[in-house]
């Protein structure tokens, strides 16, 4: 498998990240040698085999809804690059 | 002091033979001294340390405490740490201040552990050498020149150095096992859900295991006994009764059945690293182990398997980082796209943009089928080799690294020559199964690992023949010249 220089362009756009122009071919070499490996698994028959999403094919815990958690809100944003009145600031998103 | 396991510093305080305050002081001195060389820590926070230690005085002196209360700890800088940096080897999360503490740290808070400081590893833990951390590379203390292996390579480098007697780390594809070969330490990555992922910064969500990293395969059950246990935040934590693990240390090894995998010992094995792991084996026969040759017909196809989970699910777990919440933030953004964007751009290096890249490309419409979905088709398959492998024997052994540590800037620049330093360690965290790394013996002056895989919450099991072997020989009571 082989991805040019537009495939990462979208990959990385899809993935919400800026690549710098001239870091894109070396990105598109080493992402293709990692596809290359990749594609190994394509040699074994899997047919009806059901596929493995967890070790331990544990299913999903339940609880009842209940209140467990008191509100932190100022503790967590403490940590946010910009925040007012409580509320996560980001650029504009509606003009 | 300092060259002392945890069992011993354990009996010199209760016996009074030292304080908590002095021990920490000691080790917070000789990290100063030598860290500078090694790298192997990103947050030595002082202050923090001597008041823990002064508080676990205060509890022994009235006769009181657990075995660990007092004990200097450090922890892989990739749990959440109350109020101290947390960085996961990120410049994304070099501004981070955790609000709240790991379960792992939780434990050992409770248990009243010294934290000394928090280690250093590849950046979100992605890396087999510790040179993609944001905070520069660890150095092998066998050697300064060589990596100490990855990702937890600053508490595989700590430990053997004798900076601690004792470390967290964690494990995704090896990243507990590989560098504790690397160092000369001993290592274990416990069984998918053994211990709580609550408050570990995810990669793998499937994958992902912590564990402990000391000197012997005692102290590693000593930390255990506090790491293991159900957590209801985790939500893949197993909800089953821990043992205790320093119990059964001392059981007889006679009729043992160790199963050797031919695809692990063939043509592609080093063979100066064959010979010491069969060196190893014959150790254990002498200690009554039964060898029975087994197949593992899968093996060759962990590693792609791996390099398609493991990036489809780090793509999803790192969109969390977004320049919003928390972590760095762009300067100026000219709309949520830019900020997005560059915020990720700037914050991630470039072995994790490749890793998000692969994971997206992955999980992208019309490439599921092909990738995600015969990935986990074929992980089940590496799964069912164990499965029937354990029913014919109770530990499987091999090497853990196919070469002993390689040069700094070495494989730099192969990614897929990293990735297959993993070779013999992945399929374990495919399967879920527990796994261990012991001092075996050296080559090249270099520290080789000896790997042990058990069954499921057979970690009572690995740390006993891990042991018997430690009683046996002293390779793991070697420590690298200038840090004796």
């Amino acid at each position: 498998m082989s991805l040019d220089k537009n495939d990462v362009e979208k990959i990385a756009h899809l993935a919400r990240l800026q690549i710098d122009e001239k870091d894109v071919e070396n990105y598109a070499t080493n992402l293709s040698n990692i596809l290359d490996l990749v594609e190994q698994m394509a040699s074994v028959n899997t047919d009806d085999v059901v596929p493995m999403a967890h070790p331990t094919d544990a299913v999903q815990r339940l609880r009842d809804d209940e209140v467990t958690e008191s509100n932190q809100r100022e503790h967590f944003q403490s940590v946010a690059p910009e925040v007012t009145d409580g509320l996560y600031l980001v650029p504009k998103v509606i003009e | 002091m300092y060259n002392k396991t945890i069992a011993e510093l354990a009996q010199g305080l209760k016996n009074k033979s030292f304080s908590s305050e002095e021990l920490t002081q000691t080790l917070l001195s000789r990290i100063d001294t030598l860290d500078p060389e090694l790298n192997s820590f990103i947050t030595v926070n002082k202050e923090h340390a001597l008041s823990q230690a002064r508080a676990a005085d205060a509890v022994l002196a009235k006769g009181k405490g657990h075995r660990l209360t007092g004990i200097p700890v450090a922890q892989k800088d990739l749990f959440c740490t109350d109020g101290v940096l947390t960085t996961c080897g990120s410049h994304m999360l070099d501004n981070f201040t955790a609000p709240y503490d790991a379960g792992v740290v939780e434990r050992f808070n409770s248990a009243g552990a010294v934290m000394i400081g928090k280690t250093n590893m590849d950046e979100f833990a992605m890396g087999s050498s510790n040179e993609t951390s944001f905070f520069g590379a660890v150095r092998n203390p066998w050697n300064t020149g060589k990596v100490p292996g990855g990702s937890s390579g600053g508490s595989a480098s700590a430990v053997a150095a004798r900076l601690v007697s004792g470390a967290t780390a964690t494990d995704t594809g090896g990243s507990i096992r590989q560098p504790a070969a690397l160092c000369g330490v001993t290592g274990l990555k416990p069984t998918y859900g053994r211990v709580s992922r609550y408050g570990m910064i995810a990669f793998a969500s499937s994958l992902d295991q912590g564990g402990p990293m000391t000197r012997t395969a005692e102290d590693a059950a000593i930390l255990l006994n506090t790491m293991a246990g159900f957590d209801p935040r985790d939500s893949t934590s197993i909800d089953k009764a821990v043992p205790d693990y320093t119990q059964s240390l001392n059981d007889d090894l006679n009729g043992l059945k160790i199963g050797l995998p031919k695809e692990y010992f063939n043509d592609a094995l080093d063979s100066g690293m064959a010979r010491i792991i069969e060196e190893a084996i014959e150790e254990y026969k002498k200690l009554g182990a039964e060898i029975v040759k087994i197949s593992l017909p899968n093996t060759d196809l962990a590693v792609p398997v791996y390099y398609v989970v493991a990036p489809a699910e780090c793509s999803s777990n790192l969109s969390r980082f977004d320049g919003v919440r928390f972590g760095h933030r762009c300067e100026n953004p000219k709309d949520l796209e830019d900020l997005y964007k560059r915020s990720r751009g700037e914050g991630f290096g470039a072995e994790v943009k490749r890793r998000i890249m692969i994971g997206a490309y992955a999980l992208s419409a019309g490439y599921y089928d092909a990738y995600y979905l015969k990935a986990q088709k074929v992980r089940r398959l590496i799964s069912e080799d164990f499965k029937q492998a354990f029913e014919k024997v109770d530990v499987i052994m091999g090497p853990t690294s196919p070469d002993t540590a390689f040069n700094l800037g070495e494989k730099a620049d192969d990614p897929i020559n990293m990735y297959l330093s993993d070779i013999y360690t992945i399929a374990v965290n495919l399967a879920g199964l527990p796994g261990m790394s012991i001092p075996a013996g050296f080559l090249k002056q270099m520290p080789v690992g000896l790997q042990l895989i058990g069954n499921y919450f057979d970690e009572a099991r690995l740390l006993n023949v891990a042991h018997r072997f430690q009683q046996a020989t002293d390779w793991h009571q070697q420590a690298p010249k200038g840090f004796e």
